[in-house]
């Protein structure tokens, strides 16, 4: 018997679906060019409309640009992001904590005392450290957050791996002339799916997040594109004339987290035996 | 008059699997000491002994994956002639599940939660997996599960016990493998399902020619399905023969106490079970002597001081025991 989803988890999946649905169909549903300036509409309120460039829902910024276009486009900057990130850190974290719990030993040693090294360096330093030294761009970003966040996953994994080896089918798989390479992709990984999408799903929420920020320090994605927060960095001089440019890419920003963030949490209520209190 | 332990090799038949002189170490001491024995193809033959006695370690030795506190010290493996000693590792994994296979105590925990049945059968016969669902196919139905076609794409939780036991069978005989140890297979399922499995077992053994290795610590499993014995105690060979031979006349006092310790239909209602009593002592503790000494009522100094060799006591009836004519 499998428990109903509620309603809430509902309404947080159908968020999280226009959220992507907006951005995937960007190009489609935007009203207007998000890189056109025009100094003559600088900094109109939301809602205004002009004879001859037609209505802009959520105003304008300094530049005269669709603030509701700019903030479509910047939700697939930050879905991008947030997706290949998390696959990237998901492979090299599963994959090294695979064959930690797999092999033990000093194997094991060597690479989770490597996870607590690389835990125990603030990762928003290393990010800005090392765009620093790379230069800002879209790869950058992927590759700099991507390679930062995988201790989170090899940790999980390797917990995970090192239950799941001891069962009777692994050894059964053993005994039947499978290798390790087989045994881990075929029966471990499977098995220990659960728990890394839990953290991957919550990892999600905190690479929007980090896109965001870095964006807005400058050090992500690189003006004019849009971003959110390369636009509420903008919007940050004329907080108080143009109270939107920050106010709707903050909401996007926090709606899309709060989301995520409670799936995630949903999510391991509903695969983890450990919190099976529901 | 005395011996050397040798194993015991059917007539006519070379041994699918001998295991000569085997002896596996915990921290130095012999956990299994000297085990020797061969089976034939077709042949079922079982390693009885209780919890302890070092039937396992002896299977996982013979698949050479034993845990890594067991090291191996003397002893020589022969499959089809072939010593699987001198194989490299990537040698030994193409012997496992192909030439040798195993099956185990709990079927259900044996298999893959998230792994089909098809695919978990198919794993061992390395065929694309298009031509490996028809030879899969077959062999569920080999093994006597009804409505293959409708079983090969269900997961494990879907079955019950005994027909999990079922496919493990099927998947560790697809490959057609010289030798199946089967490591106490009936022992989490029912008695009737337990009987279906023995004739099931027993009736590849003959028709495929596979050499079984049965090890239990279940005289009536064993009297059941198996054609020769060798009762271990404390990591050593205490008697081994024909089963009927040794059910009709044992001569190691442990078989004998053993067979005693079966409760019997006929016996009064409320009697005392019949007990051997005492305990196995741990390894570190075997005595020089015989480790059943101990607990032995024909026990005497001899016993205490000296290793008695397994020594033939009549028709490849083999005992190790200074008393073995006393024995009844």
């Amino acid at each position: 018997m499998r428990p109903r989803i509620s309603a809430g988890i509902w309404i947080i999946l159908a968020l999280i679906v226009l959220f992507a649905v907006a951005a995937l169909l960007a190009p489609w549903v935007s009203p207007h060019d998000p890189l056109r300036q025009s100094l003559l509409l600088r900094l109109r309120p939301p809602g205004s409309a002009t004879a001859s460039a037609g209505v802009f829902p959520l105003g304008t910024d300094d530049l005269g640009r669709d603030l509701l276009s700019r903030i479509l486009y910047g939700a697939r900057a930050s879905f991008a992001v947030a997706i290949l990130s998390v696959s990237v850190s998901l492979v090299v974290g599963t994959l090294l904590g695979l064959v930690a719990g797999w092999f033990r030993g000093w194997t094991a040693t060597l690479i989770m005392r490597f996870v607590d090294a690389m835990l125990s360096v603030p990762a928003i330093l290393l990010a800005v450290l090392t765009v620093a030294v790379l230069g800002p761009s879209f790869v950058t970003l992927i590759l700099v957050l991507g390679f930062t966040r995988w201790p989170r996953y090899t940790r999980v994994a390797y917990a995970s791996t090192l239950q799941v080896a001891a069962l009777p089918f692994i050894a059964a798989a053993e005994m039947s002339g499978a290798g390790s390479g087989r045994i881990l992709l075929r029966h471990v990984l499977p098995n220990i799916a659960g728990p890394l999408l839990v953290v991957a799903t919550s990892e999600f929420g905190l690479m929007i997040l980090f896109e965001a920020g870095l964006s807005f320090l400058g050090l992500g994605i690189q003006p004019p594109a849009p971003s959110w927060g390369s636009i509420m960095s903008a919007g940050r001089q004329y907080v108080e004339r143009a109270w939107w440019l920050t106010v709707f890419p903050g909401l996007g920003l926090f709606t899309l987290v709060v989301c995520v963030n409670v799936l995630g949490d949903w999510l391991r209520d509903r695969l983890d035996p450990r919190s099976a209190g529901r | 008059m005395l011996l050397a332990p040798a194993p015991f090799v059917p007539a006519l038949f070379a041994p699918a699997l001998a295991v000569h002189d085997l002896n596996l170490l915990i921290d130095g001491a012999a956990v299994v000491d000297g085990v020797d024995f061969a089976v034939a193809s077709g042949e079922v033959m079982a390693l009885v002994g209780e919890s302890g006695c070092g039937k396992s370690l002896t299977a996982h030795a013979i698949m050479r994956l034993l845990p890594d506190a067991v090291r191996q010290g003397r002893g020589r493996i022969e499959l089809d002639g072939e010593n699987l000693s001198a194989l490299s590792e990537r040698q030994m994994r193409r012997v496992r599940g192909r030439r040798i296979s195993m099956i185990f105590q709990e079927p259900q925990a044996a298999l893959d939660p998230l792994s089909t049945v098809g695919a978990q059968v198919a794993e061992a016969t390395g065929l694309p997996r298009s031509q490996a669902r028809e030879a899969v196919l077959r062999m569920l139905a080999e093994v006597g599960i009804s409505d293959p076609a409708r079983r090969i794409d269900q997961y494990p939780f879907e079955l019950s016990g005994g027909m999990c036991q079922r496919v493990m069978i099927a998947s560790a005989l697809i490959a057609r493998p010289a030798v199946l140890i089967a490591d106490e297979p009936t022992t989490a399922l029912d008695v009737t399902i337990q009987a279906q499995i023995l004739d099931l077992l027993r009736r590849l053994a003959v028709e495929r020619g596979t050499a079984i290795v049965l090890i239990t610590h279940d005289m009536g499993v064993v009297a059941d399905i198996a054609d020769r014995v060798a009762v271990m105690y404390a990591g050593r060979i205490a008697e081994t023969g024909d089963t009927a031979a040794i059910f009709a006349a044992p001569r190691h006092p442990y078989t004998a106490l053993l067979l005693a310790a079966l409760p019997r239909l006929t016996d009064v209602p409320r009697s005392r079970l019949a007990v051997i009593e005492g305990r196995v002592p741990a390894p570190a503790e075997f005595p020089p002597g015989c480790r059943f000494a101990g607990r032995c009522p024909l026990a005497d100094d001899h016993c205490r001081a000296e290793v008695p060799p397994l020594r033939d006591v009549g028709s490849g009836h083999l005992s190790a025991c200074w008393h073995s004519e006393a024995v009844r």
